[in-house]
């Protein structure tokens, strides 16, 4: 059995400190140029979005193309996922991860026995 | 609201992600050590950056011996809709003292961020120490749990059932920070926007998608309140 390859010990924390730093950089940016000063009215009527605007873009790919299935389109994972977002805007945050990660593992179940 | 009293409403507003985050980062523990990652170093990367999806990402670039350059690139580039939030947070913790905005930027984390901005919108009332506190206490639920569930993860580093299916967790939880923050319809035009965009540019390399796809959201919500405003007062 080949060995999985191991990471070079420089080249890890070359990329791990780089790493850091540039995501401190990029979490930083607007606080620590901006801060204090007030925006525009045009950037804040933007900024408002900014939630709804990011996650939808992060979880779309992620529910259709899922890694773990190799990227094929998967209906349990689908279904469960709208189960998520529905419970999500009629009831709370945990109501929507129990009712994503409910469906998903009742949906399983119910494949496996078919 | 008392200052104090905001990061208490602030840390428990954020416990029900506990449950996501622990198995997350307790994955990312695990995944790292498999990696062939000491402890130190597994810890090194989660204190160092404590944004899960591109510790993975460039965890997976360093395995496939990808050049140093791109893997860090690609990493970052799925940190960078964290300069979105960045920015959303100027107008109320702008008024921090720099070392306290550095320190703010160091933990800022995706369902602290959206706690956050939430309860801004609900309650414009509260004043600007009670929202940076509120802020602080959001990110205190988070991110201890971030790096004890890698150290978990790290320390036991026994494969986690594949059965879990906990890469799902991921997506379902970005869906649970979604659904609260729908509060009009512009909101909603956005995440329609969000949704197509990250569909229709996921061809982009380095997950550009997410940003182009995030901009046009935004431009697509400011857009629809804009013209809601100006024919409800024609």
């Amino acid at each position: 059995m080949m060995e999985a390859p191991l990471i070079d010990n420089g080249t890890f924390w070359l990329v791990t400190i780089l790493l850091g730093i540039g995501t401190f950089i990029i979490r930083f940016s607007f606080l620590g140029l901006f801060g204090g000063r007030q925006l525009p009215d045009w950037a804040l009527l933007h900024l408002r979005y900014v939630g709804v605007a990011v996650f939808p873009a992060l979880f779309t790919p992620q529910v259709l193309w899922p890694a773990a299935t190799d990227g094929m389109f998967d209906p349990i994972r689908f279904v469960a996922a709208a189960a998520a977002f529905v419970v999500g805007l009629r009831v709370n945050v945990i109501g929507a991860i129990v009712a994503g990660m409910g469906t998903l593992y009742a949906l399983q179940f119910i494949a496996s026995l078919l | 609201m008392t200052p104090r009293a905001a990061f208490w409403s602030g840390f428990w507003a954020c416990a029900p992600f506990v449950v996501i985050v622990v198995p997350y980062s307790t994955l990312f523990g695990v995944v790292a050590r498999d990696a062939g990652l000491d402890v130190l170093q597994t810890m090194s990367m989660s204190v160092l950056v404590i944004a899960g999806a591109s510790q993975f990402t460039a965890l997976a670039l360093l395995q496939d011996n990808a050049p140093v350059f791109i893997a860090l690139f690609t990493a970052l580039a799925v940190n960078l809709r964290m300069a979105m939030y960045s920015a959303a947070l100027v107008p109320h913790i702008g008024h921090a003292r720099l070392s306290v905005r550095a320190l703010a930027a160091y933990l800022m984390v995706d369902q602290a961020f959206a706690v956050a901005v939430r309860t801004y919108e609900d309650r414009p009332e509260m004043s600007p120490a009670a929202k940076l506190a509120y802020y602080f206490g959001a990110m205190a639920m988070i991110c201890p749990w971030w790096y004890g569930g890698s150290l978990a993860g790290a320390l036991v580093g026994q494969a986690i059932p594949a059965s879990f299916h906990l890469d799902f967790a991921v997506p379902v939880c970005f869906i649970a920070l979604t659904a609260p923050l729908i509060r009009s319809l512009p909101h909603l035009i956005a995440v329609f926007v969000s949704m197509a965009g990250s569909v229709a540019f996921g061809w982009l390399p380095w997950s550009l998608g997410i940003i182009v796809a995030a901009a046009l959201a935004m431009v697509a919500g400011a857009q629809a309140e804009l013209y809601l405003k100006r024919r409800a007062s024609s």
